[in-house]
Parts: C-alpha cells; sequence; structure tokens
C-alpha cells in the first residue's frame, strides 16, 4: 500500500535499508540523485522493470516534489 | 510534500554525474554568529569582532532566521537587544542552489553574503560572494 511520507521518515527507512527509487527521467536522475537509488523512469515503470525490487524490503519512491 | 528538492535543500548527500558541482552548500561555511532577538547588542557586537564576519544572523528559538545583525548597527555598543537594530527578513538561499546563480544574484543586488536556510527557514550557515566565484571558477 503506497502512503506519502516525510523527509524524517526518508531517512529512517533509508536507516532500516529501504530501497529508493527515482521515477524521474533518466536526464533527471544521472547528475544528481538520492545516495543509492535506482532510476525506474515513470514511463518505464511496469511489472518487468519494477522486478528488479525487493519485494520484502520497503520501497520509497520519489519525484522532483513528492515523496 | 517532500521530494528530490527537498532533499537536495537540506543539503543532504547526493550520488550522480553533477554530485560535486559547487554549489552553495559546499561553499558556506556554519561559523556565523547567531543570536536570540533579546541578545544585548553588547554582547553581540563583541562575538562578531570575534568571528570572520562583519555581521550576526538573529535566529528563533527553533533556528530559523529572523533577521541580519550588521556589526555598524551596533556601534556604539548599547545594552539595547539586537531585535531593535537587526535587518528584518534578509534574503535567503537554499544550500542546492548553484555557487555560480548566487554569486550572480548577489552581485546584482551588490550583496558580499549569501545566508543559507532550509526550506524551513533554519539558519544552515553563509557564504561570501568572492568564495562562491572561485568555486564558480573551479
Amino acid at each position: 500500500m503506497a502512503t506519502d511520507i516525510s523527509l524524517d521518515q526518508l531517512l529512517e527507512l533509508i536507516d532500516h535499508g529501504a530501497q529508493v527509487v527515482e521515477v524521474l527521467p533518466e536526464d533527471d536522475y544521472a547528475p544528481v540523485h538520492l545516495p543509492g537509488a535506482i532510476n525506474l523512469p515513470l514511463r518505464q515503470l511496469d511489472e518487468r522493470t519494477a522486478a528488479v525490487l525487493d519485494r520484502t524490503r520497503p520501497v520509497v519512491v520519489y519525484c522532483w516534489d513528492s515523496l | 510534500m517532500p521530494g528530490k528538492v527537498d532533499w537536495l535543500a537540506h543539503n543532504l548527500e547526493v550520488e550522480g554525474d553533477r554530485a560535486d558541482a559547487p554549489t552553495l552548500g559546499r561553499v558556506m561555511r556554519d561559523d556565523v554568529v547567531r543570536c536570540a532577538p533579546a541578545d544585548p547588542a553588547t554582547a553581540v557586537l563583541k562575538l562578531i569582532k570575534g568571528s570572520p564576519y562583519p555581521f550576526a544572523v538573529m535566529i528563533s528559538a527553533d533556528g530559523c532566521v529572523l533577521g541580519r545583525v550588521p556589526a555598524s548597527a551596533l556601534d556604539p555598543p548599547s545594552e539595547t537587544p539586537v531585535w531593535d537594530v537587526a535587518e528584518p527578513g534578509p534574503k535567503t538561499f537554499r544550500p542546492h542552489h548553484s555557487a555560480e546563480n548566487v554569486a550572480r544574484q548577489l552581485a546584482d543586488k551588490d550583496l558580499r553574503w549569501a545566508i543559507v536556510t532550509t526550506p524551513e527557514g533554519r539558519l544552515l550557515g553563509v557564504a561570501s560572494r568572492s568564495d562562491l566565484e572561485r568555486a564558480a571558477a573551479r
């Protein structure tokens, strides 16, 4: 189930091993992104591309202005 | 809602091709004198004179910037609270802004210093225009 989180909650989730996913295009991801974040651009996001994620750990998805 | 912009604006660690680009957050220093509105001018002036900056930053109890207190406004020294002489609501910048852009904005307004805060207004530090220009030129 998806839910909005705060920056503090993100930091706590990262500390506990959450996977971080940037859904912005590659051109936005490449210059600068959160540490350890992987890039799954929204337009390419489907069951196949999302298969790289570990379903047993929390996943945090972010874009420019939301987590 | 917070997102990538918020992460950058809090000067948190990043990765990527441009992660080492000169930003305000990489140039700023956090040793500027901080004071509370009720602090007496004499005490603040003494702290400023012992610092590398010609001003102090007046902050609230939770660290938010309230004003800029130039040493020149505290002279001659008195027991007046700095609130009475501070320049309220100074322009502030976020740490992810590029050093080059901030230096240009300061130059346009003939300012020598940038005050850096989080998006919530909490003081992070200050940077001089000359340091920003040097960083941008590298």
